[in-house]
């Protein structure tokens, strides 16, 4: 394994270097850096194209040039080399720059892949267990939709109608009849696709859904609700054993009454922290809230570890899964009560649609955690969309194929119950080529989240390579590329090696 | 190539059995039975259909190259806005009773007054000239260089797949648009026929693939001890058979193409003024999204249909072309 690790960074690097240069033949071939001064009439001209001259090595051969930003690019190898990708028009180090860029690129993307993953990898799996049904054919369609769908176009109309709408609605909320229909009509929908059985049970899932979305609404805006939403310790501790509940409907079932109770306890003790530890949460940091789920999660481990007897390893498992629930509940809790008075720091307009966040910002740790949420959102829901599409096909023939094995047959026909078949026989295998999909995918995104970064205005590696490419930065552009190249590189690596990892039969030589 | 086996027919039924069920065998070719599962496959069919619809109307109505389309104005002309540039376009006769009605600016008008169909139409030629450009001229060099590397084996096939291996590192948008703005001045062709050149890769690999099974098999051993020549082999004997994979895959160059021009004009990498795509039509008109939705609309809608169809074409010819994936679908 070692040896292969090594020998596949060897051959990267040398990829590398061969796209270096290409890239490098590319981008001066594309233009000249030059090219602003001609036209201007700057008393200075003469001086400032000498000084670009000098910082970028104009004077040199193509050759020379590549071969002296290849030095500099070698030195980031050496540990405390003095790493240097050059410098761009402005003079300032490409290196810098790109330090800047790099964590915005990053927060995006990450939200974005993980929320995609899961949800496409979920929806992926329902539409195969369901496979012909309604639902199915509905995501089938959704998925081909979303893949034709251009990025930026989806970009701008959320920024109109999931921001500048939504803001102008939460200044005040009221009830009309299409914002009812479109609620009623998408709860209805969802869930009777999602229900299976006969078509009449469907229906009236889905007229009773479609009426209960309805009267929550309503009910939320008449209580004045949307003007100062919170959820309050009822809806925790109902969200708490709730997750509880699914927690150990996931692991075992709810007749196995020790492990339920286990998951339960593990949501009280999470519940009875979060409040008992509430002057704490006024205005945490992120090494308290940490602390305090570490100290849940511990406990309830712990517990599971010492009364979980025969079933140990499963109240295990659904005490951690509870926990983080429990944690989430919280956390959104506070966030959510927060929003009155972050919507009045920002003069009532919330959902942000340009930038990573707002500038020079001043809050308590809940306000500034919602500013970067609202500003994250509607990028992360445009890139999530579009890849979203490609995990739940993927997902979904993945699960076919896998449901179609024998050796699913086989613990069908010992008398497994239907859910140990499909999440514990089926969905680990099918999970597999996921992986290795998930890994390139991410590689893919970051150089893609270019596109979702220039509509929203995010100081990332975007709106840097855009600009370096219109005004012929070389250097930019290189050290956007090496970036970019690195992750995909990297990325492909670790899709190899997990596909190893999660499946013995193949071996890595 | 197929026969339908005949149903056994059961002791008791000889006598009722009608003649005409025993000779239900009808040979057919490979074609005649990709076109079949073609057919029925209505999602397949129904995109072909919108597909052909907006390829024909961009091309008959402003006309293209020299010969004039039935629409009479033009997508440079500029004029006086009417009707602040509303749409005239009405499909729903029942709203306000004027019927269906097309009017003088189906899609509006932009601020300088130019007639928004006859400029998404000439977006629409661009995107869609773009594209099949796309598309056929990578589909050719990526199944070349992938027979030659799979057939071949040895040096050629380690050359080719290095060069691969390159160009599948540099992020796509990034070689694209670096090579776009390079050559910024030469037209849309142009401009296409560079982008088809970094985007081969993925078939070629596709390819190689196929023509490393297909070499070890019978037929072709066969056919060289026949004394075929090599070109003779790639040619007359296994691309036939994977013709399949490279047929599909071409459909879906093609979708990714649409989108991928439609990216670049939008940075502003890809088809430079005075010449318009569907994706620069979006890109300039974004602002005027709260004042002239129209203006952004329509050429979105034209993306999203063209590359709807395509893809649904996509999945049906991989369904035709594979019988062991052949099922009811939608």
């Amino acid at each position: 394994m070692t040896a292969y690790v090594v020998r596949r960074l060897l051959a990267s690097l040398l990829i590398l270097l061969a796209a270096s240069f290409v890239m490098f033949a590319l981008v001066s071939l594309s233009g000249d850096p030059l090219s602003e001064f001609y036209a201007s009439s700057d008393p200075d001209r003469e001086l400032k194209i000498e000084s670009r001259i000098d910082a970028l090595n104009l004077d040199e051969p193509f050759i020379v040039q590549y071969f002296l930003w290849l030095k500099g690019a070698a030195m980031c190898l050496v540990p405390g080399g003095g790493c240097d990708l050059g410098v761009n028009l402005q003079n300032q180090e490409v290196t810098a720059v790109l330090a800047d860029a790099i964590p915005t690129t990053l927060r995006l993307v990450l939200a974005a892949t993980v929320l995609a993953i899961v949800l496409g990898v979920a929806i992926g799996i329902i539409s195969a267990i369901r496979q012909y049904s309604s639902f199915d054919y509905g995501i089938t369609f959704a998925a081909f939709l979303f893949f034709s769908l251009p990025i930026f176009w989806v970009a701008v109309l959320l920024k109109e109608f999931g921001a500048i709408r939504i803001n102008d609605w939460l200044a005040e909320p009221a009830v009309t009849l299409p914002t009812a229909i479109v609620i009623g009509s998408f709860s209805a929908l969802f869930f009777s696709a999602l229900s299976g059985g006969s078509r009449k049970r469907k229906v009236l899932i889905g007229l009773g859904a479609g009426f209960a979305a309805v009267a929550i609404f309503i009910g939320l805006v008449a209580s004045g609700w949307f003007k100062n939403p919170g959820m309050g310790p009822g809806i925790v501790i109902i969200g708490s054993v709730a997750g509880a509940v699914g927690a150990t409907l996931l692991f075992t079932n709810l007749e196995n009454r020790r492990v339920l109770f286990i998951a339960i306890g593990t949501a009280a003790i999470g519940v009875a922290v979060a409040y008992a530890g509430y002057p704490m949460l006024e205005d945490p940091t992120w090494l308290v809230l940490v602390g305090m789920g570490l100290l849940v999660t511990l406990v309830g481990v712990g517990i599971a570890y010492i009364w979980g007897s025969i079933d140990r390893a499963a109240a295990v498992r659904a005490s951690v899964v509870t926990s983080f629930i429990v944690g989430f509940m919280v956390f959104l809790d506070h966030t959510i009560s927060s929003f009155a008075s972050y919507s009045d720091s920002v003069n009532g307009r919330p959902f942000a649609t340009i930038g990573s966040n707002t500038p020079n910002y001043q809050g308590t740790f809940w306000e500034v955690t919602l500013d970067t949420a609202t500003h994250l959102v509607l990028p992360t829901l445009a890139i999530m969309l579009i890849s979203f599409a490609g995990y739940s096909r993927y997902s979904r023939a993945s699960m076919l194929e896998v449901m179609n094995a024998d050796y699913v047959r086989t613990a069908r026909a010992k008398g497994l119950t239907e859910r140990t078949v499909v999440l514990r026989h089926a969905f680990r295998n099918a999970l597999i080529p996921i992986a290795t999909l998930a890994a390139i995918d991410f590689g893919a995104v970051i150089a893609g989240a270019i596109i979702t970064e220039t509509v929203f205005g995010w100081k990332g590696m975007g709106v840097i390579f855009t600009t370096a490419v219109e005004h012929f930065d070389y250097y930019q552009v290189m050290g956007v590329f090496v970036v970019t190249a690195i992750a995909v590189l990297v990325f492909n690596l670790i899709a190899d090696i997990s596909y190893a990892i999660l499946d013995p039969r193949i071996r890595l030589t | 190539m197929t026969i339908l086996t005949p149903e056994p027919v059961t002791p008791g039924d000889t006598a009722t059995a009608a003649p005409e069920r025993e000779f239900t065998i009808k040979a057919r070719t490979q074609g005649q039975m990709v076109r079949g599962r073609f057919i029925r496959h209505r999602g397949a069919l129904i995109g072909l259909t919108a597909l052909g619809f907006v390829v024909v109307l961009a091309y008959t109505s402003i006309g293209f190259w020299k010969i004039p389309g039935w629409w009479p104005l033009d997508f440079k002309d500029t004029g006086t806005v009417v009707n602040a540039g509303q749409p005239s376009l009405d499909l729903i006769p029942w709203i306000d009773g004027d019927g269906l009605t097309i009017g003088d600016h189906p899609f509006g008008q932009d601020q300088t007054g130019r007639d928004y169909f006859a400029l998404t139409m000439r977006g629409t030629q661009i995107s869609l000239m773009v594209a099949f450009v796309i598309g056929i001229v990578s589909t050719f060099l990526g199944a070349l260089a992938g027979a030659i590397s799979g057939y071949y084996g040895g040096k050629a096939d380690g050359v080719i797949m290095r060069f691969t291996d390159l160009l599948l590192t540099i992020p796509i948008l990034i070689l694209a648009a670096v090579v776009g703005q390079a050559v910024a001045g030469g037209g849309p062709f142009f401009l296409a026929m560079v982008l088809a050149l970094v985007i081969w890769t993925s078939l070629a690999r596709l390819v190689r693939g196929e023509f490393l099974s297909l070499r070890e098999k019978e037929f072709v051993e066969a056919a060289k001890a026949m004394g075929a020549k090599n070109s003779r082999i790639i040619f007359r004997h296994i691309l036939p058979n994977a013709i399949g994979t490279i047929i599909v895959s071409a459909t879906l160059t093609i979708a990714v193409a649409i989108l991928l021009e439609a990216a670049l004009s939008y940075l502003g990498f890809g088809v430079q003024p005075p010449d318009t795509s569907l994706g620069r039509l979006i890109s300039e008109y974004q602002n005027s999204f709260s004042t002239r939705p129209w203006l952004f609309w329509w050429p979105g809608l034209f993306i999203i249909a063209i590359a709807l169809s395509v893809n649904f074409i996509g999945d049906g010819l991989r369904d035709a072309f594979d019988p062991r994936q052949t099922r009811v679908r939608a």
